[in-house]
C-alpha cells in the first residue's frame, strides 16, 4: 500500500485520457460521440478506484503509530535546476521532484475529494443525461479536475502543489464555460481564471521567496528550515510575514475571499455538478488546505494570522449579508460557500487549523448536497433558477426536499448534525485561543444567525408555501431519477454523521478524535503561543448555547418572514429600499472592479496613447489656460457659482442631516414608550438577566 | 439530605414563577399577588439561611419583610380601587395614558 | 422524614404558585395563593422558625389575603370569563422567566460548595435549648433591631393613612 498510493491521482488522469482522447478520436473518425455507458463507466470507475485506494491507505495509516504516519513517494525527478544562492549565502540546487506525501492532513483531504467527487460523478450521469454533444468532454474535464486536485493535496513540495493549483484553475475555466454557446458562461469562465491569476501571481512570488530563504521547495525541508531560522514568532514584519502574506493572497484568489471573491457567484453559470464539486467541496478548499499545510510558516507570523482571521470573518459577514437577499437559488448557495470559507479562514487565523479542516470536511458534505439538491430542483423545473418562481415543491420532490432539509439544518448549526460540531468548534476557538478575540466570536455568531436565516429562507421559498410555478413548468414537475437522488441520500447521511468524528471534549466522551488524528501534521507549527483565556468547559457550553439560540432565532425569523407573513418581508424591503438595493447589487463590488480595472484599464490604455496625449495637451492649453486669462471675470462668476452650490447642497445638507438624524432616532426610540407598565417591567427583567449573565461570565 | 441548596433552588423557582406572573397577567390584582409570591420566596431564602447559620437575624428580617409586604399590599390595593373608580377596568394593558 | 416533608411541601408550593399565576378567576387565584402561603408557613415550621411561621399565618394569610379578597370582590364585580388572561408579551415573558430561573439555579448550584463549608457560628445571643424561638426573635427585635422596628411601625402608620386617603371619594 505504501508503494502504491501515488496511483490515487493517476486513475482520474487515465480516465481523462481515455474519455477525452478516445472521444476526440471517435468524433474525428466517425462524427459520433462515444457510447454513453462507456464514458460513464470510465469516468466514475476511475474515481471509485481512487476512492477505494484512498480508503485502504487510510486504514493502513491508522495501523501505524501516530508519529509514523507519513509516507513519501517520489515518482520522478522533475526539474534538475542550477545551484542558486540563498539568503544565508549557501548554494542550493533548484531540484523539484514529482513526489507525493501522505500524512493525516492529506489523507483527510483525499477522502473528502474522492468520496464527495465520486458521488457527484454518479449524480452527473443523471444531470447531464440530456447532453448529446459534449457529455464526454464534461466527464473528461471532471476527471482531469480530480487528477489536478489530488495532485494538489498529495504533493510533497510547493511547486507540484502549484501545478495542481493551476490545473484546478484551468479545469474550473473549462467546466464553467462548458456551455460553449452561452456568452455569459464564457465570460464567467474568463473572470474566474483572471481573478485566480492575480492570486497565483502572489503565490509564485511567495514560492520564490521561500526558495530564496530556505533553499528548497519541499515541505519537509522548508518547514525544518523555518524551525531553524525562526525559532520564535516574528514580532515585527519580516520576511516570513511577507511569504505568509503572499501565499495568503494566492489562497484568497483560489478560495474566494475579500477582495478576490467576485468570480465565485458568476461561476454558477457552469452546470450544477461543477458548482457542487469545484465551487463547494474541493477547489475552493485548496486555499484552506495550503494555509493549513503551511502552518509552520503561519504560526510564526502572527501579524499575518491576524490579517487572515480579519479577512476571513469579514468575508463571512459580507457574503452572508448578500446571500440573504439573492433570488437565484444557486447564487444563495455560492455566497453561502464564500461565507463558510470565510469561517474556515477565520479558524486558521486564530490558530485553530484542525477546526478549519474539520469544517472543510463537514462543509464539503452539506454544501455538495445543497448544490446537487438545487440541481435536482432546477432540472425538475426545466432550468428555472429564480426562487420567486418556485414554491410548494415539497410534494413533488420529496427526496430532494428531505435531503436538502438535512443539509440546511446542518449548515444552520442545529445540534446533533455535522455542521453544529464544526462551526461551534470554530466559534469556541475564535473566542478562547490566544490569537482569538471576542469580536471574532461576536461576528461569527452573527454570521451563524444570518446563515440559518438565509438557508431556511431558501428552503421555505423553494419547497413550502404557495406554488408560484409558471404553468408549463408545473405540468412537468417530477422527482429526479435514482441516479441523482441516491447520492443525495448518501450525502445526507454523511451530513448527519461525519460531525461525530470531532465531538468536543466537554461532552465527556473523550477528547476530540479528529483533532488528535491531525496532530502530527501540525508538529512543525509553533506551539506555546501564550496563555489562552482561562476558560472552563462551562464557558464553552454557555457559548454553544448562545450560538444555538442565535441559529434558532435565525430560523424563527425566516419562518416568520417567508412562511407566515410574507407581506412583512415585502414591506421591510420597501421601507429600507436604499439599503436593500445596495446589498442586493452585491455592494456594487463588481461594478467598481469593472470601472477601475476592466473598462478603466482599457480606458487608461487608450488615454495614455501618444496621439491622445498631444490632443489632450493642446486642448488643455487652448481651453483652460487661455480661457482663464481671457475670461477671468466669468471665471470669478463661475467660482462664485460653485461655492454657492457647495453651500446649498453640502453645507445645508449637513445641517439638515443633523436635524433629520435626531428626528429619525426619536421616531424610533419613541416606540419604547408604550405607556404599558408591564412592558417596562419586561425590560427590567431583561436587564437583570444581562447583569446576572455578566456576573456568571466574570466569575466562572 | 435536604441541605440549603434545595431551599435556595425552590426559592428561585417560586421567584421566577412570580416574575412570569407579573410580566404576563392583565389583571392588576393578580399582578399584586405575584409580587406577594416573590416576596415570600425571598422570605423562604432568608429563613433557610437563618437556619443554616443558626442566626436568628434572618427570621427578624423575614418579619420585617412581611410587615413591608402588608404595608405595600394595603397601599397597592388602595391605588387599584382608585384606579377602578376612574377607569372602570382592572386590566393593566388598557391603561396607557403615559404613551409617548 | 424531613426530606419527605420537604419534597411534599415543595411540590405543593410550586403547584399552587403556578396555579396562582395562571388561574382565570381572581378569587381562585387568591385561594391558591393562600394555599401557597400556608405551604410556606409549613416550611417555616420545618426550619424551626415557629415565630415567623405563626406571623405568616396570622398576618399574611389572615390579614393581607383577606384584604385582597375584599378588594377583589369590590373591583371585579363583572364576569371576567371570556377575556384574555395573558397580555401580548406572554411568550417573551415565559422565555425570560425560564432563562432567569436557569441562570439563578446555575448560580446557586455553582456556589453550592461555599454553603457546605463549615461556618463558625457567630451568635448574637447565647442560645440554649431552653429558649424558645419567639423569645429569641423577640429579644433580637427589641435590642439590636430596635430602630428598624420603630421605623416599621411608622411605615405601617403611613400605609394606613395612605390607604384611607387614596380611597376617598373626594380628595
Amino acid at each position: 500500500m505504501r508503494n502504491y498510493f501515488w496511483l490515487i491521482p493517476l486513475f482520474p488522469l487515465l480516465g481523462f485520457i481515455l474519455n477525452g482522447g478516445f472521444g476526440l478520436w471517435q468524433v474525428a473518425r466517425t462524427g459520433n460521440r462515444p457510447a454513453k455507458p462507456f464514458v460513464y463507466c470510465v469516468a466514475c470507475g476511475s474515481i471509485l478506484l481512487s476512492l477505494l485506494l484512498s480508503l485502504s491507505c487510510f486504514i493502513a495509516l491508522l495501523q501505524l503509530d501516530p508519529h509514523d504516519r507519513v509516507w513519501e513517494f517520489e515518482l520522478f525527478r522533475w526539474i534538475h535546476g542550477p545551484a542558486l544562492q540563498t539568503v544565508t549565502g549557501d548554494l542550493a540546487n533548484f531540484h523539484v521532484s514529482w513526489g507525493f506525501q501522505l500524512d493525516p492532513l492529506s489523507v483527510v483531504m483525499i477522502l473528502v475529494v474522492t468520496g464527495v467527487g465520486f458521488l457527484i460523478h454518479v449524480y452527473s450521469i443523471g444531470y447531464m443525461a440530456d447532453e448529446e454533444e459534449g457529455f464526454y468532454r464534461f466527464f473528461a474535464y471532471m476527471n482531469l479536475f480530480m487528477f489536478m486536485m489530488l495532485t494538489l493535496v498529495l504533493a510533497n513540495n510547493y511547486l507540484l502543489m502549484f501545478v495542481g493549483w493551476e490545473g484546478v484553475g484551468l479545469c474550473s475555466y473549462l467546466l464553467i464555460g462548458y456551455y460553449i454557446d452561452k456568452k455569459s458562461a464564457g465570460d464567467a469562465a474568463k473572470k474566474a481564471f483572471v481573478v485566480n491569476r492575480i492570486g497565483d501571481f502572489a503565490f509564485i512570488i511567495g514560492m520564490l521567496m521561500i526558495f530564496t530563504y530556505f533553499g528548497s521547495l519541499d515541505f519537509t525541508e522548508v518547514f525544518e528550515g523555518v524551525e531553524e531560522m525562526f525559532p520564535t514568532p516574528e514580532t515585527l514584519w519580516g520576511p516570513l510575514c511577507w511569504i505568509a502574506l503572499l501565499l495568503f493572497i494566492g489562497a484568497a484568489g483560489k478560495s474566494a475571499q475579500i477582495p478576490l471573491f467576485v468570480w465565485l457567484p458568476d461561476a454558477m453559470e457552469g452546470p450544477t455538478p461543477v458548482s457542487a464539486l469545484i465551487h463547494a467541496a474541493t477547489m475552493v478548499t485548496a486555499g484552506v488546505y495550503m494555509v493549513a499545510r503551511s502552518s509552520a510558516i503561519y504560526s510564526r507570523a502572527p501579524d499575518v494570522l491576524f490579517i487572515v482571521a480579519v479577512v476571513g470573518i469579514c468575508t463571512a459577514l459580507l457574503a452572508a449579508s448578500i446571500a440573504m437577499f439573492q433570488n437565484d437559488i444557486k447564487r444563495v448557495l455560492a455566497y453561502s460557500t464564500v461565507s463558510q470559507l470565510g469561517y474556515m479562514f477565520a479558524a486558521l487565523g486564530v490558530g485553530a487549523a484542525a477546526a478549519g479542516i474539520f469544517h472543510l470536511m463537514t462543509h464539503a458534505f452539506f454544501k455538495a448536497l445543497l448544490f446537487l439538491g438545487s440541481g435536482s430542483v432546477i432540472a425538475a423545473l426545466h432550468h428555472e433558477q429564480d426562487m420567486r418562481k418556485m414554491g410548494g415543491l415539497k410534494k413533488y420532490l420529496p427526496r430532494t426536499w428531505w435531503t436538502m432539509g438535512i443539509a440546511t439544518l446542518a449548515i444552520a448549526g442545529v445540534p446533533g448534525l455535522a455542521g453544529f460540531f464544526s462551526k461551534d468548534e470554530i466559534l469556541w476557538r475564535s473566542f478562547s485561543n490566544p490569537e482569538g478575540h471576542l469580536v471574532f466570536w461576536l461576528v461569527g455568531v452573527l454570521v451563524a444567525g444570518m446563515t440559518a436565516f438565509y438557508m431556511m429562507r431558501m428552503m421555505f421559498l423553494t419547497f413550502h408555501g404557495e406554488e408560484r410555478l409558471s404553468p408549463e413548468v408545473a405540468s412537468h414537475v417530477h422527482e429526479s431519477p435514482s441516479v441523482m437522488t441516491v447520492p443525495l441520500v448518501i450525502l445526507a447521511v454523511g451530513s448527519v454523521f461525519v460531525g461525530y468524528l470531532g465531538l468536543p471534549a466537554w461532552l465527556g466522551l473523550g477528547p476530540n478524535v479528529f483533532e488528535q488524528f491531525l496532530e502530527p501534521a501540525f508538529e512543525t507549527s509553533y506551539h506555546g503561543a501564550g496563555e489562552s483565556v482561562h476558560a472552563a468547559h462551562s464557558t464553552e457550553i454557555l457559548l454553544t448555547l448562545v450560538s444555538v439560540a442565535v441559529a434558532g432565532l435565525g430560523i424563527y425569523l425566516a419562518y416568520q418572514f417567508f412562511l407566515k407573513h410574507k407581506e412583512k418581508a415585502a414591506r421591510l424591503r420597501e421601507r429600507f429600499s436604499g439599503l436593500h438595493s445596495i446589498i442586493y447589487n452585491k455592494y456594487y463590488v463588481d461594478e467598481a472592479y469593472d470601472f477601475l480595472f476592466v473598462s478603466g484599464g482599457t480606458g487608461w490604455g487608450r488615454f495614455f496613447g501618444a496621439k491622445n496625449w498631444g490632443r489632450f495637451l493642446s486642448a488643455f492649453d487652448n481651453n483652460v489656460v487661455d480661457g482663464a486669462v481671457n475670461n477671468s471675470a466669468s471665471m470669478t462668476k463661475f467660482v462664485a457659482w460653485v461655492s454657492g452650490l457647495v453651500d446649498i447642497h453640502f453645507v445645508d445638507r449637513m445641517v439638515n442631516l443633523v436635524a433629520e438624524t435626531f428626528e429619525f432616532f426619536s421616531t424610533v426610540l419613541r416606540k419604547i414608550q408604550t405607556g404599558l407598565v408591564q412592558r417596562y417591567a419586561l425590560f427590567f427583567v431583561i436587564g437583570i438577566i444581562l447583569v446576572i449573565s455578566f456576573y456568571l461570565y466574570m466569575g466562572v | 439530605m435536604v441541605d440549603i441548596t434545595h431551599y435556595l433552588v425552590l426559592s428561585t423557582i417560586v421567584f421566577s414563577i412570580g416574575v412570569v406572573g407579573v410580566l404576563t397577567r392583565r389583571n392588576v390584582i393578580i399582578i399584586l399577588m405575584s409580587i406577594e409570591l416573590m416576596l415570600n420566596s425571598v422570605n423562604l431564602n432568608l429563613v433557610a439561611f437563618s437556619d443554616r447559620l443558626q442566626d436568628p437575624s434572618g427570621q427578624v428580617f423575614a418579619v420585617f419583610v412581611i410587615t413591608v409586604a402588608a404595608a405595600e399590599a394595603a397601599v397597592g390595593l388602595g391605588i387599584i380601587i382608585a384606579l377602578f373608580r376612574n377607569k372602570a377596568t382592572v386590566n393593566v394593558d388598557e391603561i396607557d395614558l403615559m404613551r409617548g | 422524614m424531613e426530606a419527605t416533608l420537604f419534597y411534599i411541601l415543595a411540590t405543593m408550593l410550586v403547584v399552587f404558585a403556578i396555579l396562582t399565576v395562571t388561574a382565570a378567576n381572581p378569587v381562585r387565584s387568591a385561594v391558591f395563593l393562600i394555599s401557597a402561603l400556608l405551604c410556606m408557613a409549613g416550611f417555616f415550621f420545618l426550619l424551626e422558625a415557629e415565630f415567623v411561621g405563626a406571623v405568616q399565618i396570622l398576618v399574611y394569610v389572615g390579614g393581607i389575603m383577606v384584604l385582597f379578597l375584599f378588594v377583589i370582590m369590590l373591583v371585579s364585580v363583572r364576569e371576567v370569563e371570556g377575556q384574555r388572561r395573558a397580555n401580548r408579551q406572554w411568550k417573551t415573558a415565559l422565555v425570560l422567566g425560564i432563562v432567569l430561573s436557569f441562570e439563578l439555579v446555575f448560580f446557586v448550584v455553582q456556589g453550592a460548595e461555599v454553603f457546605s463549608a463549615d461556618i463558625i457560628d457567630q451568635q448574637f445571643l447565647n442560645l440554649d435549648s431552653q429558649t424558645g424561638n419567639t423569645e429569641t426573635v423577640g429579644g433580637l427585635l427589641y435590642s439590636t433591631y430596635l430602630l428598624p422596628f420603630e421605623i416599621a411601625s411608622v411605615l405601617l402608620l403611613v400605609a394606613m393613612i395612605a390607604a384611607v386617603v387614596l380611597t376617598q371619594k373626594r380628595l
